[in-house]
């Protein structure tokens, strides 16, 4: 088939990957990366027993554990919390019995699936890459299509390699300019959602265009991506380049050689052409952002580092008054409060949005030779064992303990209140992480979600700061 | 799965945007190996006081709601994490049909597989459906799948839309990896296709 029509990157991606397309637009997507982990995945493998199936293709499916495990040396011992353990245990026994290649808890390269998967070259570009959890946008950044799906829809690919799905529309969100000193990535996608509000992107695919986004390296890519779904959009992507083929070359599990240089000449290919059609198209100045960070239960609900917390009174209507009240009493806010006032109780700086080794080095430049202000704890957990090794040879490490910081093992920690690593109710925890939805990092606990230098900057400042204020000191 | 084709009952309403899925059931009720069991949890953060009594403020606390089959909410229901666990929560409490302006997109995919239907209406007749719905037990919605309609308890008619290959499986409670592994022979020649362009995927 000769095609003719300009065509976007999803397009391209998307086309490349359907079997065969049902009458009423639905496709069956072939699926090339599946990522699997302990909490979305107990019930689709028993299901998959009970119907007598196999896994179609274990060669194309990892297993890993990261929600539900403890970040101290304690998770190398017996898992203390029965259902955890539970958990943990049930995946073992499923990937043995349905042969899923697995990296356990004990494997250096053991982390944050959405870590571990770029780190180690499971995830490339032009592929489509499925996980049973809804920050599977990350892998986007590679120039993949990446999204989350239910624990139907991972039985349904351990089943079959495919999914049923329609077409999503494309937007595009095109950042110009150039960042300035002290934003990095997640100001950026922060702004992006305080622009196009939580259900943005609702039914859209977003591919990340502009001088800003070209000159993120991956990791910022990822952050970029990865908070997507708090946009709306199950999926967000960047083009590839050659920063993603250097990031690419020599990972573990990517092409290499002759297969490498035919993988990169697919990959060219699949920038979005010159008039293809965008649903959706949205412009922002790079120029124009300030170090961001949220104030009240959901991501769209952030405001400059110079800002104050809003007043109901000043929402245009009745029911958008009572959501921002509902919003100010859970998060013990004031209206016209300066956001600096506001005391931090916790920092936490990792998660799937904020973990690699850049996201770190960050953190550290900032850290280093200042102390963490008294009554604040402040944990720093890697997003992969691959990550923490690296940040050790570098000594960021001592930068951090010797600033009072927690230094910790991988694993998705205080992001999501379902390991040990919670908030008590009413505690302010800066985080670098991406959700503030009531609960999320523990009942009654409160989130204002930054960037990691912001967060280093709370650490230190014992409440929310302008990282602006606070230069790097000297290695 | 179990068809959906009519329903009658009670819609509890929930006057929210952004109903997110942490809120529909926090991740510490996740630790689970059973698709069973999880309507006690739903909603637990607001449904429960600290010391784990109700909250008899809680809509789905009072009656007629404890026999709620249809929530009626605003925009954005289900947003946030994949965890099918929401929906599972939702069908184990009995709510087989949401009603909101829009949904988060994996929520809403996740719905149709457990035999819940989200149904999208525009944001004044969520309104209309919400007063409705606080009539309690002396007004009850009828869900008809079949012919697409919202039947108000005025008897007024509310269309609304419904993929058509969804509609399919739910009325007749098809499991849909079934339906896709028979179409094995097509998936075979794809992958037949991408295995010779792109050896790199099947190293």
């Amino acid at each position: 088939m000769t095609e003719t029509r300009p065509r976007t990157l999803f397009d391209k991606i998307w086309d490349a990957h359907v079997v065969e397309a049902l009458p009423d637009g639905t496709a069956i997507l072939y699926i090339d990366k599946h990522l699997t982990h302990e909490v979305t995945s107990p019930q689709a493998f028993e299901a998959l027993r009970a119907a007598g199936r196999k896994v179609r293709r274990p060669d194309a499916t990892i297993a890993v554990v990261d929600h539900n495990i403890a970040t101290d040396a304690s998770r190398y011992g017996t898992i203390e919390d029965p259902e955890s353990r539970q958990q943990v245990e049930t995946l073992e026994r499923n990937v043995a019995e349905f042969g899923v290649p697995y990296i356990p808890l004990t494997d250096a390269r053991q982390g944050i699936v959405h870590v571990i998967g770029p780190e180690l070259g499971l995830s490339l570009p032009g592929m489509t890459i499925v996980c049973g959890d809804s920050h599977t946008s990350t892998h986007g950044a590679l120039g993949a299509l990446a999204f989350g799906i239910g624990t139907s829809e991972v039985e349904h690919v351990l089943a079959t390699q495919t999914l049923l799905q329609k077409p999503a529309k494309n937007m595009r969100v095109t950042v110009d300019g150039t960042l300035p000193v002290g934003c990095t990535a997640k100001d950026i996608v922060l702004a992006i959602i305080g622009h196009i509000g939580t259900a943005g992107g609702n039914g859209h695919v977003i591919e990340y265009a502009g001088e800003a986004i070209r000159a993120l390296d991956m990791a910022g890519r990822m952050t970029v991506c990865n908070m997507s779904i708090e946009a709306g959009a199950r999926a967000g992507m960047v083009a590839p380049d050659q920063t993603t083929f250097d990031y690419v070359k020599g990972r573990p599990f990517a092409p290499k050689g002759e297969a490498f240089d035919s993988a990169v000449a697919w990959w060219s290919t699949l920038p979005s052409d010159p008039g293809a059609h965008f649903d959706r198209e949205v412009r922002l100045d790079a120029a124009q952002i300030i170090p961001q960070v949220t104030w009240g239960t959901s991501p769209e609900d952030v405001l400059p580092i110079t800002g104050v917390v809003p007043n109901p009174a000043d929402q245009a209507d009745e029911a958008k008054r009572a959501q921002v009240q509902r919003m100010l009493d859970y998060m013990g806010l004031t209206p016209g409060q300066r956001l600096q006032d506001l005391k931090v109780d916790v920092v936490f700086i990792g998660s799937c949005t904020n973990s690699r080794i850049e996201d770190l080095r960050v953190a550290a430049s900032i850290a280093r030779g200042r102390k963490v202000a008294d009554g604040v704890r402040a944990l720093v957990v890697p997003g992969s064992g691959l990550v923490k090794a690296q940040a050790e040879s570098e000594g960021l490490n001592r930068v951090f303990r010797d600033a009072g910081f927690e230094w910790r093992e991988a694993g998705c920690s205080m992001c999501l209140g379902m390991n040990p690593d919670k908030l008590k109710p009413g505690q302010r925890c800066a985080s670098t992480s991406n959700r503030n939805f009531e609960g999320r990092q523990g009942p009654g606990g409160r989130t204002h979600l930054l960037s990691p230098a912001m967060a280093a900057a709370a650490a230190l400042a014992g409440r929310l700061a302008d990282v602006r204020d606070f230069q790097p000191k000297g290695a | 799965m179990r068809a959906f084709t009519t329903l009658t009952g009670i819609a509890a309403p929930l006057p929210q945007a952004n109903v997110d899925t942490d809120k529909i059931i926090p991740a510490r009720f996740l630790k689970t190996i059973a698709r069973t069991g999880l309507g006690k949890n739903l909603f637990a953060n607001v449904r429960y006081r600290e010391d784990g009594s109700e909250n008899p403020d809680f809509i789905l606390n009072r009656e007629p709601y404890r026999q709620s089959e249809i929530l009626i909410a605003y925009e954005n229901f289900g947003c946030g994490s994949s965890r099918e666990h929401a929906p599972w929560a939702l069908l184990d409490f009995g709510i087989r049909c949401v009603i909101a302006p829009d949904f988060g997109d994996i929520f809403h995919n996740n719905s149709f597989k457990n035999g819940i239907l989200p149904i999208r209406l525009p944001r004044a007749i969520c309104e209309q459906l919400m007063e409705d719905a606080k009539l309690g037990a002396n007004a009850r919605l009828t869900v008809d799948l079949e012919r697409q309609v919202v039947v108000r308890p005025n008897g007024e008619e509310i269309p609304f839309e419904v993929d058509a290959f969804r509609k399919h499986l739910l009325l007749n409670g098809l499991d849909d990896i079934g339906q896709t592994m028979q179409r094995a022979p097509a998936i075979d020649g794809f992958e037949a296709k991408q295995r010779a362009a792109q050896p790199w995927l099947y190293a």
